[in-house]
């Protein structure tokens, strides 16, 4: 029964029903199905271009779903096992800013991982909620942050018993989990909320043999990257609710920032993707692991290179490792993360998902075929015996524990003055600075400036990571608060 | 009965040849494979509808992928031969009783197994006792191995499909690698003519260039390809194909060939001016 429902397409079986009507359409948008802007059509495809809709009574209102969207999110919340999901079509990041902004009003607590994506650092500024930080665990030897460990999750709830929701990021960007069904419960006990910026994880409701989803543990919100591993369109995502969440409020908050013109190429995006997902999503995972581990495996035959795995596992910090991801510590060949990124777009028409000081990343999905897995494996091999440098040429830096001296909101909106970088060390920033990909600050508003931060900064700068967060585009200068605070 | 093979050889050009019988046609995990039986160049073998060998022109192609790189080096014992399901190539090289080992990698076995049994001509020689057969992708296999091999024959497809990772830059570095101080790669290095082909030369020019000292590319006449006009590279790491050819000693060796000689050995490595060019550009 499930399954057939499954079958389901709510939203594209409206839109071919729509197109097959040939309504003459009096409505935005108003390349009219293309016919208006013929260059647009011919660089997208008609078909594409005659899909994109406005709402209307048969298509259903993003805002206020009634019909057709109704159904496909209720589709989705079945297949994701969550009492209710939203399709969201600004992005994960809008779908982590309703979740911190349901949960939280101004001045309430929220504990949390620094090493959140910036989108929940700013949900933090537009809501005037104030985070408490849990440092993450952060692996000796490949210095990349790990997940939360239980204890200091526990000592942060215990300090701050007011706080109305914790926030874990499950995975990380390198597929690194924490134990969400111990911190869900912790959190429970105390009445916390519990939300998971799940942007990384959309296969873990799919696929066999890989780490837990949040729904599954109980947790209270999710934010679902579909665009990542679930192959819907760039900017598509699901919001997932469960338990005491109510609907109509998350409803709300997400209509405080969301577009009144959803597109309807995002969400029969989602609607296609959910379905095949539920009908084919644990081949598919398992192709995606099988590629994955065939990669990482020849990745560690060159030598030098270290794409890790499961054997990182500790049962704490690092509770569980998503075998989809190829996350390749590059250090030993001497060269930074960032370097070999760059080598591989530059020189071997490889683009990557992003490198940093350490590591790589190398996004592994359904599309990929093994003749390119190949290719990313013989360029690394390459570039071994071509750019290797002494291994002690990249230096790890030690994870910084921020000084948060006030909330990013405070901070954001205080009264500031514009100082050069390099000389801004014992100010409070009121600007986020970070390397994009993968967009964790390293510096968020209301951090005071060391000079140990101005020292990784430029050290990412010269081994040339793409920096971003300040109003100077240059990231010459920052804004800092003008009260000097001790 | 009047039936047509047509191959784009551009988007604005067609090619047909006149068939008798469709003699097989089969898919494998990489490419849908055919043989025809056409009226003026015998037996043809297309993948995935482009035409590969023909029995009545493959000469051509399989003595000059070959024989420039033997003439200029006598003291090959160690090939490698990347591609070259129909095994004409492998051909060409049994006949050098000199040669002791040919490690032959062919991504798809369907197709040598497809060519031993309808084009005997020239599959025939994969059974020499000196060849070993390797079904695995080339750059795959090429990227282990270090300084080791005399000559490597890059024999392969266009650089889309199949083909494709064996015309990019990590391939020919891994190239370099596999092959001895004094080492040759010979590969297919597409035509000057059409915009599409002229595309993968320079593209294979440019990215070969960055690797040997020596890189050269000289040019046959192949009926059956696009314009006819087709392109093999000569790339080394010491010998010059010109200076080091020793015309009598490979002469002594009375091979029988129709198409290669010693003069066109030399000639072959003339190119027309519109050819220089852009090769130019890419260095």
């Amino acid at each position: 029964m499930t399954h057939l429902l499954q079958q389901k397409a709510p939203i594209m079986e409206a839109l071919n029903q729509y197109k097959s009507m040939r309504v003459v359409p009096f409505d935005v948008p108003g390349h009219k199905r293309g016919r208006g802007n013929p260059e647009l059509a011919a660089f997208l495809g008609e078909q594409c271009l005659s899909m994109d809709v406005n709402s209307m009574k048969p298509l259903d209102n993003l805002c206020h779903p009634v019909s057709v969207i109704k159904e496909a999110e209720e589709l989705a919340a079945q297949a994701f096992n969550a009492k209710h999901a939203f399709f969201m079509v600004n992005g994960t990041t809008s779908a982590v800013q309703a979740m911190i902004m349901t949960a939280c009003k101004a001045g309430d607590k929220i504990i949390m991982p620094r090493n959140v994506h910036r989108s929940a650092i700013n949900a933090l500024i537009l809501s005037g909620a104030v985070p408490v930080y849990v440092n993450p665990g952060v692996h000796s030897e490949l210095g990349i942050a790990l997940g939360m460990a239980v204890k200091d999750v526990e000592q942060a709830i215990l300090e701050n018993t007011d706080a109305k929701a914790i926030l874990i990021n499950n995975p990380t960007y390198y597929g690194i989990c924490s134990n969400l069904q111990a911190l869900t419960d912790l959190a429970h006990q105390h009445d916390m909320l519990v939300l998971v910026d799940e942007a990384h994880g959309t296969h873990f409701y799919f696929g066999d043999n890989l780490p837990t989803s949040a729904m599954s543990v109980g947790a209270d919100m999710a934010s679902v990257s579909m665009h990542k591993s679930g192959g819907s369109l760039t900017q598509s995502s699901f919001l997932l609710i469960n338990n005491d969440v109510s609907e109509g409020y998350t409803r709300q908050i997400i209509n405080l920032t969301q577009t009144t013109s959803g597109s309807y190429l995002l969400l029969s995006s989602l609607d296609i993707s959910r379905r095949s997902l539920a009908l084919n999503g644990k081949d598919i995972f398992k192709k995606v692991a099988e590629m994955a581990h065939y990669t990482r495996t020849e990745i560690n035959k060159i030598g030098g290179y270290y794409a890790y795995s499961k054997e990182l596992i500790n049962g704490d910090t690092i509770f569980d490792f998503d075998v989809t991801k190829l996350s390749v510590d590059t250090r030993d060949v001497g060269l930074a993360g960032i370097e070999v990124y760059d080598i591989l777009r530059d020189e071997y028409d490889i683009q990557i998902e992003f490198g940093d000081i350490g590591n790589i990343l190398a996004y592994i999905s359904v599309g990929d075929r093994h003749l390119d897995l190949e290719r990313l494996v013989a360029a690394l091999a390459e570039i071994k015996r071509r750019y290797s440098k002494d291994k002690n040429s990249v230096f790890i830096h030690e994870y910084i524990r921020p000084q948060v001296a006030f909330t990013p909101q405070e901070a954001f909106y205080a009264p500031k003055q514009k100082l050069p970088i390099s000389e801004s060390a014992g100010y409070i920033s009121s600007e986020f600075v970070m390397c994009y990909p993968p967009g964790i600050p390293i510096l968020a508003p209301g951090e005071r400036i060391t000079k140990e931060i101005l020292d990784f900064i430029q050290y990412s700068k010269d081994k040339g990571c793409f920096l971003t967060g300040t109003e100077d585009s240059d990231i010459a200068n920052i804004n800092v608060l003008k009260e000097l605070v001790e | 009965m009047n039936l047509w093979y047509t191959e784009n050889h551009s988007p604005n050009v067609r090619f047909s040849l006149e068939v008798e019988e469709h003699l097989y046609t089969g898919k494998s995990d990489f490419q849908k494979i055919d043989i025809l039986q056409t009226s003026e160049f015998g037996r043809v073998l297309t993948l995935d509808g482009l035409v590969m060998c023909t029995e009545k022109d493959e000469f051509i192609y399989h003595e000059m992928i070959t024989h420039v790189a033997m003439a200029t080096n006598p003291n090959i014992k160690k090939v490698l031969v990347i591609g070259a399901g129909d095994g004409g190539t492998i051909r060409e090289l049994t006949a050098y009783p000199t040669i002791e080992q040919i490690d032959m990698v062919e991504i798809d076995k369907m197709v040598v197994d497809v060519c031993r049994e309808y084009l005997p001509q020239t599959a025939s020689k994969l059974d020499d006792p000196r060849v070993n057969l390797y079904f695995e992708d080339g750059l795959k296999f090429v990227r282990r191995i270090e300084n080791d091999y005399d000559l490597i024959i890059v024999d392969s497809t266009d650089p889309f499909g199949p083909g494709e990772g064996l015309f990019t830059k990590e391939f020919y570095g891994n190239c370099y690698k596999a092959l001895k101080e004094d080492g040759i790669l010979v590969n297919q290095h597409e035509s000057p003519f059409y915009a599409e082909d002229a595309l993968g030369m320079r593209k294979a020019h440019q990215k070969i260039v960055g690797f040997f000292p020596v890189c050269k590319v000289y040019q046959f006449h192949m009926p059956t390809y696009p314009s006819g006009h087709w392109l093999f590279g000569f790339a080394s790491k010491k010998f010059d194909p010109i200076q080091d050819l020793d015309a009598a000693a490979w002469n002594d060796l009375e091979l029988k060939t129709r198409y290669y000689n010693t003069d066109i050995h030399v000639g072959s490595f003339a190119l027309p001016n519109y050819v220089k060019e852009q090769l130019k550009d890419v260095e």
